[in-house]
């Protein structure tokens, strides 16, 4: 529990919240690099350096890319849909009051679980170990992944082309 | 308090952050960057165990985080694409406008 896992969780917890919180949408995704960002410092702290980079590069590069060109593209600078007052206060209620349940469910877990005061060295997990476990142990579900992409990529170009009927 | 305790409260955060982004917001592309949140949440799960875990060496955890990873990033691909097609036949992208099947 050191003094830069508390930094590195605050700016996380606090992008992700902003993320969530604010009322324009492109706010939102502005805010949203910012935790995604805090979250690859957080695997970085761990000794995951492959998958912190992974995260700024897939998250932050491609992902959050992706949900600005989707903003652009529905809605514009209008954002007629967030300009009304936000959720009811019912519905903000019930919403919150799931998520708080959930969040205290597992806080309470956490805390009352035995886990051990594992003290262990950082573990190294160079890109070449990575490569190699990739290539050998995990070969099947590598090239599912490949074959997954290739899909999704079909897929949604296929959904998102205009239809002649549309017109 | 254990350093693996400090990642998993965070994690539960993450996900308690991203199901009331999802249950609350009515913008849909918001909706599926809340389930986003929650997926990453799980990544930091598998980060955390792996680095405390008992047998680092075999990469399990970090492995399944960049499937993961590579799973979460071609859904949101295809569900922007849904987003897309669903807004160029509504003209809206609020949830609670989207409420018939039909055409």
């Amino acid at each position: 529990m050191t003094l830069v896992f508390l930094i590195l969780a605050a700016l996380t917890i606090a992008g992700t919240a902003a993320a969530m919180g604010l009322r324009n949408p492109i706010h939102c995704i502005l805010a949203l690099t910012v935790g995604l960002v805090g979250l690859a410092t957080l695997y970085l702290e761990l000794g995951a350096q492959f998958v912190g980079f992974t995260q700024v590069l897939v998250y932050v590069g491609a992902v959050a890319i992706l949900a600005v060109f989707a903003i652009m593209m529905t809605q514009g600078g209008k954002m007629d849909v967030e300009r009304r007052p936000l959720p009811k206060m019912s519905a903000l209620l019930a919403g919150g009051s799931v998520a708080g349940a959930v969040f205290a469910v597992f806080a309470w877990a956490i805390l009352a679980a035995p886990l051990g005061q594992s003290t262990s060295a950082q573990p190294a997990a160079s890109v070449a170990e990575i490569g190699q476990a990739l290539m050998h142990k995990f070969v099947l579900p590598l090239e599912i992944m490949a074959l997954l992409l290739t899909a999704a990529l079909i897929g949604a170009v296929i959904l998102a082309m205009p239809q002649e009927r549309d017109k | 308090m254990s350093p693996l305790n400090g990642y998993l409260l965070v994690s539960a955060l993450l996900f308690s952050i991203g199901l009331a982004g999802a249950l609350l917001r009515r913008n849909a592309i918001l909706v599926l960057i809340g389930i986003e949140l929650m997926l990453n949440a799980a990544n930091l799960n598998f980060i955390a165990f792996w680095r405390y875990g008992p047998n680092p060496a075999a990469l399990t955890g970090m492995m399944f985080t960049i499937f993961s990873i590579t799973v979460a990033a071609a859904e949101a691909a295809v569900g922007l694409g849904i987003i897309l097609a669903v807004y160029r036949h509504t003209k809206s992208t609020d949830v609670n406008q989207l409420n018939s099947l039909k055409g």
